[in-house]
């Protein structure tokens, strides 16, 4: 095992690809959600945590189902599914032992069903980590691996961004821009800045 | 009939689902790099409306409410997947050129959220003529982002050369123009619409 | 006729206003200015004149269209932007790029948030970085100081396929290529001396940023460890410029001193690997634009604690 490989999907992940800002998967929760800091990194614990465990899973479904039986077309259908399931498994679990975090979570976690993030990753995964010359545990690892960082990266974005939307609240933004249009904007000068991370050699 | 053309041109206009919902933004800024790739989109995305709308409009009576999201999600992904193989087999460029974006159609919040909000309540027809409008209204968006960044960012239009002379704003290609495009169109539209609801 | 005038706080007033910081900042650039220009001949004159025009005229624009009082240009601070994003573009830049980059500094960098006071990122920053993305061959295409023979190639220092050898006076007094304000260190220096005995900018910044780098790419600069040239590293590229005049910036970086000594290592940090592994020869800019970004996450957890609360609240 390379430790460049894994170098790479980790700087990758959370920062020269970042999902939100590169690839701009998870955005319609990274607009609705950043404006406070507390439901900012709740969502982005969460969101960490539906990713790994997705990617875990949706792995072990292809490795195990789809490619030996040829059926890899419906990997749209099964990965979705699987991720449907266990978001709703999560939440009936955290309601039944506890309530005060159900509470807290609770609206967030059936939104991350529909966060473009938790199916971009495993999909991602699938192209990524299933080539000729990668053994399985390789791809196993590094499938979770990146599941991991990518929910990283969607944290250290949301932070950065409910900061400064806190801030925000005290500026004087033009009527028209206020809300949706400021925020696509800050992310536009943010995504700037992390482009300074293209093209990392390891 | 008026009431269908009402549901369509809502689609349109004011409740256009890129501009006024803020909807569907993954996949919006991400192929809006060229005009060819944005209508590709547009239509596979359209296509997969009209037929889940239509479906679960269809069998809305029949789905336990429980599961309600689940069942809509199969149903939209059954369609996604006929979208992801004909676009492998008959557009095997555009396939390539917009990714991993026509497998995640199915958690495209437009799509989702029309079949929530509109298709399980509503009848076959008005169904239809919402999820068509949806589709249009998602399409034309794209094609106005995709033209911005084309020609603007890449001096050309489907793929064609405009102005030799013209030295393109790499920017807007790449992703933060995308974000600042977008930006700039709805501040730009909240402004018109503002002006007109005064005037 | 009345005595008391009944106002309210502050009530002691020192001679710092806007108008006074902003053009103070100015004037102490402008030794590094006319190091530009007697380095690198008019055209860097050219560059500085439209990047200030195009300010100026901009912020008046929008203010106008904002129905603000557009006198209020001439604060400085449009000016001082217009200077600090000339200091970073290289002396032969095409004309047009100084003016669409002075637009999108204000634009972007500044008015769209509410002006003075309300941006979050360093607005001269903020049109580098988007002329730099956008017509990246113009913006890396180097002019050589006037007095070396044209044969000789004109990339910088920090250039990964540099043939030149650069001597530390090279660097230091600016016989170099380079953006048309980095490239004279002592006429950096003595600016920064006067914003500092002034009291406009404090050392914590400056210092934890630079001092940042040269300690990172002293361990890691070249294989092995310890064995990198921190010198070289300090005074080439932008560095100076950005550490005193940049970074600095009150609106762009935390309030208090522990935030301020965070933000400038993690300027340093970030400066120092996009030299080392990125693709970009010059990181300071991103840097800075990325720490810009977290400044209010670090206010949030480097505040004082507000007098009177005696429970923590989130």
């Amino acid at each position: 095992m390379d430790l460049t490989m894994f170098l790479s999907v980790i700087i990758g992940a959370i920062f020269i690809n970042n999902f939100i800002l590169s690839k701009f998967l998870g955005l319609c929760s990274f607009i609705g959600i950043s404006k406070e800091t507390k439901p900012a990194l709740y969502m982005g614990i969460s969101v960490t945590f539906v990713t790994t465990c997705a990617s875990i899973i949706t792995w072990a479904i292809y490795n195990f189902i789809l490619v030996p039986c040829h059926i890899e077309y419906l990997r749209t259908i099964s990965f979705i599914l699987v991720i449907a399931s266990f978001v709703q498994f999560v939440e009936m679990v955290i309601k039944k032992f506890s309530q005060a975090l159900y509470r807290t979570l609770g609206i967030y976690l059936p939104l991350i069903t529909v966060n473009c993030a938790v199916l971009g990753v495993a999909v991602l995964n699938s192209e990524m980590f299933f080539r000729p010359g990668i053994s399985a545990l390789t791809s196993f690892v590094l499938s979770a691996l990146q599941g991991f960082c990518v929910g990283l990266g969607y944290i250290l974005v949301m932070l950065l961004m409910s900061g400064i939307r806190e801030r925000l609240e005290l500026c004087d933004v033009p009527k028209s821009f206020k809300d949706a249009p400021i925020s696509f904007i800050i992310a536009s000068l943010m995504s700037m800045a992390f482009m300074g991370f293209s093209g990392f050699r390891f | 009939m008026k009431k269908l053309f009402k549901e369509f041109f809502k689609g349109i206009g004011s409740e256009n689902p890129t501009f006024r919902l803020v909807l569907g933004l993954c996949p919006t800024l991400a192929v809006s790099t060229s005009v060819i790739n944005g209508l590709g989109m547009g239509v596979a995305a359209t296509f997969v409306l009209i037929g889940s709308n239509v479906i679960i409009s269809l069998v809305r009576k029949s789905i336990p409410d429980q599961i309600r999201i689940p069942c809509f999600i199969v149903i939209i992904a059954t369609f996604v997947t006929i979208v992801e193989l004909t676009m492998k087999a008959y557009a095997p460029e555009l396939s390539k050129a917009l990714g991993i974006f026509v497998p995640l159609i199915v958690v495209n919040c437009i799509v989702l959220g029309r079949a929530e909000a509109f298709a399980c309540k509503e009848n076959v027809f008005n169904s239809m003529a919402d999820a068509l409008g949806m589709g249009v209204g998602f399409t034309l968006a794209l094609l106005l982002i995709s033209a911005i960044r084309e020609i603007l960012g890449n001096g050309t239009l489907f793929g064609l050369l405009i102005v030799k002379s013209y030295e393109p704003v790499l920017y807007l290609v790449l992703a933060p123009g995308a974000l600042l495009v977008i930006g700039l169109l709805i501040g730009g539209i909240n402004f018109l619409a503002r002006k007109r609801s005064a005037a | 006729m009345n005595k008391l005038t009944v106002s309210s706080s502050p009530h002691i007033k020192s001679n710092q206003t806007t108008k006074n910081i902003m053009w103070t900042v100015v004037w102490s650039l402008v030794p590094a200015g006319i190091a530009g220009i007697y380095i690198f001949g008019i055209s860097s004159l050219k560059v500085m004149i439209l990047c200030i025009l195009s300010c100026v005229f901009t912020e008046a624009l929008f203010l106008k269209f904002r129905n603000r009082d557009p006198k209020t240009v001439l604060d400085g601070s449009a000016i001082l932007t217009g200077l600090l994003l000339a200091y970073n573009l290289p002396p032969q830049i095409p004309l047009w790029i100084p003016v669409i980059g002075g637009v999108v500094s204000i634009v972007l960098g500044k008015q769209i948030f509410g002006g003075l006071g309300q941006n979050i990122f360093n607005p001269a920053l903020v049109g580098r970085a988007f002329l730099q993305i956008s017509w990246p061959v113009y913006m890396t295409t180097w002019k050589s100081p006037r007095w070396w023979p044209d044969a000789v190639s004109s990339a910088t220092p920090l250039a990964k396929e540099v043939n030149v050898h650069f001597s530390y006076m090279d660097l230091f007094l600016g016989n170099r290529a380079g953006s048309l304000g980095e490239v004279c260190v002592i006429a950096l220096i003595i600016g920064a001396l006067f914003l500092l005995i002034t009291k406009i900018i404090s050392l914590h910044i400056p210092l934890s940023f630079i001092g940042t780098v040269g300690v990172i790419t002293w361990v890691f600069g070249k294989d092995g460890f310890f064995k990198g040239d921190f010198i070289f590293n300090i005074m080439a590229g932008g560095l100076t410029l950005g550490a005193f005049f940049m970074a600095t910036d009150y609106v762009i970086s935390p309030l208090t001193k522990k935030g301020k000594i965070v933000f400038g290592i993690g300027c340093g940090v970030l400066t120092a690997i996009i030299r080392l592994r990125g693709s970009y020869p010059e990181g300071v800019c991103y840097a800075i634009l990325f720490m810009n970004a977290a400044v209010p996450i670090i206010d949030r957890f480097t505040k004082t604690k507000k007098y009177g609360l005696t429970t923590s609240t989130a």
